[in-house]
């Protein structure tokens, strides 16, 4: 943009001068537009791996946030039968006409099964109701609507119960805000009305604030451990300095999977940390460091502490050591020197070193879920369980969007106060 | 001449699919019980000449065979699943149906083992196990579980609500035959889960099955729920573990074959030969699970039988699992669990 800005100008007199000027400024003008085309020409690539690896899947992860096609598929009759039903009396006989209807037209048992997954996920039970319904049909031909009602009534007397009508009525539009409202604890009623989900459902609001104190304390570990590192590795000589480099980054190196295990036997009950501590008469009894938080936050510090350590190191590299000295030099102690001179010019990194940590640690996943405990897993792992357990992909997707938007949210309120531009190497 | 090597390659591009295609992807759970099935399987299934057996590890979960069935990629030829997915998966269309006349008499059979869509391979069990180096006196009910005073110390449960609400109930007082019964209602999901928060702060919980001995041998428990079969691998190991068969729940994991997998033919031949009473006693033999088989009984030791689920000793007061019952009720249970473990 600059290079097309700059161009521009010496055409100014030319133009001015009224002969040559529009013919010239319309050949320069096509030069630079192919100029800008061979640019994006050659960041093509990168656009397109950008959206086919990053925008696409996240894009399908909104929609099947809010995508609810199962039960609109295939209880079409259904949902119309029940648009005008006052959800407190019993559903009209038509329904059940339609709901008839609608399962003999399910030509594949798979589809079924898929209806029923998505039912029993609303109401405890409908997945027996329905494939049992849908296994005993035909339950017989040119039905009235009130023969109907009573032949499905007498295949199974639950289909006399409203959860299940609910559940159908209220899933028979092809979007749903339902797997959203979830993931923040609240839900629609019979009447379509949204209210919190009772206490003992009530988990995510629980497990979203703890992945993001967990996250928090990890941050602030990492911040006092990692600043004192990069101003030690950054006053030493270059080659010393790249020694020690090398300790920091072996870790880096190692796979999560292998740290983690050793983790594992070091915090063991019987495992070294503990010997040492009773050898030394520090406790009597095995101090509980496995399964639970601080396990957690151990493991997570010590795998996360190279991203800290980097940004700061590279900061502090450039911050010019004669600005201290000048401030002792007119009379400041060292300390104060330090804290009012030194540290604020390497705000830069710690803010980048806090920013990658903790967006880093709000995704974790096998760490929590091998050294922690119950209490301790964050959202990414009802994320898994959600995928590969329950197969609620729409409920997995629904986690994964509020995870999203949060981080998003902090995010822009972090660059609100953080003014500057963010450095992140 | 120049022609040889474009020969052979040609040759190789040929025979390369058909040698492919006689090798057979088997996904089980690994550990001690993969290890037996390697040995009375997939041992036998190559030295019969059938074809070639890739083995691969699995912790169960469905949504990569939903997954590979929903894009029509079909890598997993024969998959082990629990009893649950079994149901579910055949709800669903995930699974190729079984031809039982492949297969053998279905009369020989356990009548559980007998599914549209699997065949049940082995029985195993979710039984109370604790380290007999540690505990002079053995707890024998479930209601000992929960005494904490009698029992010092943390437990091992399973990560979920499946198995230990049954569990729960039970040491509440609930008897075997009525725990579903119970466990059905509001009150009875209450109960269960008033019980499990009696325990909550002695709780350590475990995720694979190989964790509940790792557990038991590091003293980071004293007693643990804990699949049968495990506990007797480590017993071979020569550690001191005792079992309580008391109120153990016991269930079937069953072959399947995902939809739509490109060597059909060569994974039935491989779940026939997987099912037959030889096979199963072999398998028996190298891991206390117990046959699916009933003709596999008969070539089993006394010794071997008292160990497994299936012995009358101890099956007297277990708890079939009710696979209708967590169809239905599962993910409320658990959602409700991971409600209850956040609290």
């Amino acid at each position: 943009m600059s290079a097309t800005a700059s161009a521009s100008l010496p055409l100014m007199p030319l133009a001015a001068d009224g002969t040559t000027g529009p013919a010239l400024a319309d050949q320069l003008r096509r030069v630079e537009r192919r100029k800008r085309l061979r640019a994006i020409a050659l960041t093509l690539p990168l656009l397109i791996f950008l959206a086919v690896t990053f925008l696409v899947p996240l894009g399908a992860l909104l929609v099947r946030a809010v995508e609810n096609p199962e039960v609109a598929g295939t209880l079409g009759r259904t949902g119309q039968a029940l648009a005008g039903w006052d959800r407190q009396a019993a559903p009209p006989d038509a329904a059940y006409a339609a709901l008839l209807a609608d399962l003999s037209a399910i030509p594949e048992t798979a589809q079924a099964g898929v209806l029923a997954r998505r039912l029993n996920t609303e109401v405890s039970g409908a997945r027996s109701l329905i494939m049992g319904t849908y296994r005993a049909l035909p339950l017989g031909t040119n039905l009235s609507p009130a023969e109907a009602r009573e032949k499905l009534l007498a295949q199974d007397a639950r289909w006399a119960e409203l959860p299940y009508w609910w559940a159908i009525a209220k899933n028979s539009s092809r979007w749903t805000p339902d797997y959203l409202l979830t993931s923040v604890d609240l839900k629609r009623d019979a009447q379509g009305h949204i209210v919190r989900v009772g206490a003992e459902e009530a988990a995510f609001s629980d497990i979203l604030l703890r992945t993001f104190s967990i996250s928090a304390v990890v941050t602030l570990v990492s911040i006092l451990l990692g600043y004192p590192l990069a101003f030690w590795l950054a006053t030493l000589s270059e080659r010393r300095a790249n020694l020690m480099m090398i300790l920091v980054l072996l870790p880096f190196w190692t796979s999560v999977l292998v740290r983690i295990a050793a983790w594992i036997v070091l915090l063991q009950s019987n495992g070294l940390v503990n010997r040492f501590l009773m050898f030394a008469g520090l406790t009597a009894e095995p101090v509980p460091l496995l399964f639970n938080r601080l396990g957690v936050i151990i493991a997570m510090v010590h795998i996360l502490l190279p991203f800290m350590i980097l940004p700061l190191y590279s900061v502090m590299k450039s911050v010019p050591a004669n600005y201290v000295r000048a401030a002792v030099s007119l009379g400041s102690t060292p300390l104060a020197a330090f804290f009012r001179v030194y540290v604020p010019q390497t705000y830069p990194g710690v803010a980048a070193g806090g920013l990658l940590v903790f967006i880093t640690s709000i995704g974790y996943y096998v760490t929590p879920a091998l050294l922690g405990g119950a209490a301790d897993q964050m959202l990414s792992y009802y994320v898994a369980q959600y995928t590969n357990v329950d197969v609620n992909w729409g409920m997995a997707c629904a986690l994964g969007s509020v995870l999203l938007m949060t981080t998003l949210i902090l995010y822009a309120v972090y660059r609100r106060f953080a003014k500057a531009e963010l450095s992140l190497g | 001449m120049k022609l040889k090597p474009l020969m052979i390659a040609l040759a190789a591009a040929v025979c390369l699919p058909a040698l492919a295609q006689s090798q057979l992807t088997v996904v089980n759970f690994g550990g001690a019980n993969g290890a037996a099935q390697k040995k009375a399987y997939f041992e036998a299934f190559e030295k019969s000449g059938a074809g070639k057996i890739l083995p691969v590890e699995y912790n169960g979960e469905q949504a990569k065979i939903k997954a590979m069935v929903e894009a029509k990629k079909v890598t997993w030829d024969v998959v082990e699943v629990e009893s649950p997915d079994v149901n579910r998966g055949c709800d669903e269309g995930l699974f190729e149906k079984i031809d039982w006349s492949k297969v053998g008499n279905k009369a020989d059979f356990q009548p559980a083992a007998v599914h549209e869509c699997g065949v049940g391979t082995f029985i195993w069990s979710t039984v109370m196990a604790y380290n007999a180096d540690k505990l002079k006196t053995a707890p024998v009910t479930w209601a000992d579980f929960w005494d904490t005073k009698k029992f010092p110390g943390k437990r091992g449960m399973r990560k979920g609500a499946r198995y230990n609400l049954e569990f729960a109930l039970m040491a509440d007082g609930v008897k075997t035959a009525d725990v579903y019964k119970v466990l059905a209602t509001k009150e009875g999901a209450d109960r269960a889960f008033k019980k499990m928060t009696e325990l909550k702060s002695n709780v350590q919980f475990w995720e694979a099955g190989a964790q509940p001995p790792q557990f038991l041998v590091a003293g980071d428990v004293v007693m643990t729920t804990a699949y049968n079969g495990r506990i007797d691998a480590a017993q071979r190991e020569g550690k001191n573990l005792a079992i309580t068969w008391t109120g153990g729940i016991y269930d079937l994991d069953y072959w399947v074959m995902p939809k739509g997998g490109a060597n059909k033919d060569l994974a039935m031949k491989f779940i026939s030969m997987a099912s037959s009473p030889d096979a199963q006693a072999e398998y028996a033999r190298s891991i206390s699970y117990g046959p699916t088989n009933n003709k596999a009984l008969a070539k089993l030791d006394p010794k071997v039988l008292a160990l497994l689920p299936t012995s009358p000793a101890n099956s007297k007061d277990a708890l079939q699992f009710n696979i209708h019952f967590w169809a239905d009720q599962g993910e409320a249970l658990e959602k409700r669990f991971a409600a209850w473990s956040a609290q």
